[in-house]
């Protein structure tokens, strides 16, 4: 066993939607070490996104604790955790979520911006990310004149540019052809292989299969959590 | 994030959606330049109000008969009641006084003029020499009024630009006579022509010794003395001396009014300056609305870029990251708004000089200053509650939004 990245105990989430009440996530215990690559399955509503979201802390347990590299983050005032955001993970998403108004290069390099980083070592770092990802003749194109999967590539250049700890994928594949799907995979296992730590939500076995280990997640709760060898 | 990008991020935003900016931009502008058209109009009034009375002559003391009741400057009391006539030897006896220069009696009447058939009713002043000098006015040809006794006088009179064109035509005036009333006169000098303004116009005017127009109006009075003060420090002083002396002559009783040019020009003053004033405020509440549009459309703006904000807070966006990228954003709207309504509005203010170029419609600096402002500080002020509003999304909710 490796160095834990994560460590969740007790967690429960809980959605109360009028008088019902929806149990997104139940009594759950997770490790996760430091370079693991982990895919997250299980059918729709079974609280995979919802999982993501809170290891990403855009979301809040309402039980349970989080530690994050040792240290518990529930409890840090939404500033902290926004620092933790910007230098410890990258999120990609199903949609891509890039700015529309903004070119390629700009998009890469909003992590930095919003950081505050000087512009000098943004064009650097963002040129490098360019080259590294084949988007070189695409810095000033905007996202509507990209593909697919040169927009996903824009956004895992982005999810990677202030070098997280993690990265966190909700199904980046989920609007892709299958082999721009295999090509986004690929440059995400790449990641890995460099020693982020890889959490893939998806409900494809076949590219669930690819990773180390599998959680397999049902009604809220972790039903199967296998390595492979 | 940094100020640079903070303004490019803002800037970008602001772009992305033109018309919403054009919208916001212009609202801005148009309270802008109202704030500086209307106070240009104020000011510009006031402004030609005292020009016109500095012209007039300065250091001037006026002498009204009759008593004015409040005191102050107002002319319908002013000549309601006569009860003792304001005479040539009153208008005399008041170059005694130390702080007065000069004394210039005014007799005014109309009566009827001719010359080589031609007849017309004109505006008859009788004054003496000193009245081209006190009023500021010049001379277009010949010479004025010759000094002398002012209870004596010769028959020739000087007359205006107008009434020399229409009697004389291209034929030189000088040294003619004419009739008016029942006398005959020399015309020894034609006035420059002074205009439409306000101040005495003496384009229709046919000025003549005071002593033969008192005995062509059959009348003891005069309309007025004016009186020059040795200098600007002596106003008051004249004042308080000339109406001794009238009292004096007049059996201890007060029966004249006398008003000082700086009495007149200051009510005027403040007069005009309260309303300039009143116009900047109705204009600001054009701003006010402004404020408001800005308020609305930057709600709007928020709720379009729902998922945008919630991306940022993935990013690892702070609160206070994004309440500054939407105060930026509508700061600058308000600026640029301010900054074309500003341009329109001395643009404005240019053009009515063009087409009225006696008329000094300049913005007053205060307004200029007030007006942008205002714009700069409703439109951050209104800003404050749509950027408050984007910075307490919640990022999973907003994310998920298209
Ligand atoms: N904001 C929310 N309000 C109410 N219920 C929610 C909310 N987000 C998720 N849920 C519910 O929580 C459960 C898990 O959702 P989610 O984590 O999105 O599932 P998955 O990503 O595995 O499809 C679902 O039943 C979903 O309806
Ligand atoms: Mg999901």
């Amino acid at each position: 066993m490796g160095t834990a990245l994560i460590e969740l105990s007790g967690i429960e989430r809980i959605f109360y939607l009028g008088d019902s009440e929806v149990h997104a996530l139940r009594h759950l215990e997770l490790r996760i070490d430091a370079g693991d690559y982990v895919a997250v399955m299980g059918p729709s509503g079974s609280g995979k996104s919802t999982l993501l979201n809170l290891l990403g802390l855009l979301d809040h347990p309402n039980a349970g604790s989080y530690r994050l590299e040792g240290r518990d983050v529930t409890t840090l005032s939404p500033v902290e955790q926004a620092h933790v955001r910007s230098e410890r993970i990258g999120f990609v998403f199903q949609s891509f979520h890039l700015v529309p108004r903004l070119t390629a290069a700009e998009n890469i390099a909003l992590p930095m911006t919003l950081a505050g980083i000087d512009p000098a070592r943004r064009a650097k770092r963002v040129d490098q990310a360019l080259k590294d990802y084949g988007l070189a003749n695409r810095a000033s194109h905007r996202p509507d004149q990209l593909s697919g999967g040169q927009r996903q590539r824009v956004a895992i250049a982005r999810a990677t540019i202030m070098q997280p700890a993690m990265i966190l994928a909700d199904e980046p594949t989920g609007n892709l052809d299958r082999a721009t799907g295999e090509e986004v995979m690929r440059l995400l296992e790449e990641l890995n292989a460099r020693g982020v730590t890889l959490i893939v939500v998806t409900h494809d076995t076949a590219l669930g299969a690819r990773a180390r280990r599998q959680l397999l997640m049902e009604d809220g709760e972790l039903r199967h959590d296998t390595s492979n060898a | 994030m940094r100020a640079p990008d903070l303004i490019r991020f803002a800037r970008d935003a602001a772009t992305g959606n033109p018309l919403r900016t054009l919208l916001l931009v212009l609202a801005m502008a148009i309270g802008v330049a109202a704030v500086v058209v209307l106070t240009a109009l104020g000011d510009g009034a006031r402004r030609y109000v005292i020009n016109e009375f500095s012209s007039l002559g300065t250091n001037l003391v006026i002498v009204l008969p009759g008593r004015s009741q409040t005191g102050g400057f107002n002319p319908g009391n002013a000549i309601t009641s006569t009860p003792r006539d304001l005479t040539i030897d009153d208008a005399q006896a008041l170059l005694r006084a130390s702080a007065v220069h000069r004394v210039v009696p005014l007799a005014v009447g109309t009566s009827e003029i001719s010359y080589g058939g031609k007849l017309r009713e004109v505006m008859v002043a009788g004054t003496n020499t000193h009245f081209l000098e006190v009023r500021r006015l010049s001379l277009a040809q010949g010479r004025f009024l010759p000094d002398g006794d002012w209870r004596r006088g010769a028959s020739e009179t000087v007359i205006g630009a107008k009434i020399r064109d229409e009697l004389f035509g291209v034929e030189p005036a000088l040294g003619q006579l004419i009739r008016v009333g029942d006398r005959r006169f020399r015309v020894v000098g034609v006035m420059a022509s002074t205009g439409q303004g306000l101040g005495l116009n003496t384009d229709e005017l046919v000025i003549i010794p005071v002593s033969l127009a008192q005995a062509m109006f059959n009348s003891n009075t005069l309309f007025r003395i004016m009186i020059e003060a040795s200098s600007r420090e002596a106003i008051e002083a004249a004042k308080t001396q000339v109406t001794e002396i009238i009292k004096l002559r007049h059996e201890g009783e007060e029966d004249v009014t006398v008003i000082t040019q700086d009495a007149v020009l200051a009510t005027f003053d403040k007069l005009l300056g309260t309303l300039t004033l009143a116009v900047a405020g109705i204009a600001a509440i054009s701003l006010a609305v402004a404020g408001i549009l800005v308020m609305n459309v930057m709600l709007v703006s928020v709720t379009q870029r729902t998922s945008e904000i919630g991306l940022l807070k993935a990013l690892g966006a702070t609160g206070a990251t994004i309440r500054a990228a939407f105060l930026t954003e509508a700061a600058m709207l308000s600026l640029a708004g301010a900054v074309l309504g500003y341009l329109l509005g001395q643009g404005a203010a240019a053009l009515i000089r063009q087409l009225y170029p006696t008329f000094p419609a300049y913005p007053p600096d205060w307004a200029v200053v007030a007006g942008l402002g205002t714009a700069l500080v409703t439109g951050i002020l209104f800003g404050v509650l749509p950027a408050r509003q984007a910075a307490r999304l919640d990022p999973v909710q907003s994310l998920a939004k298209r």
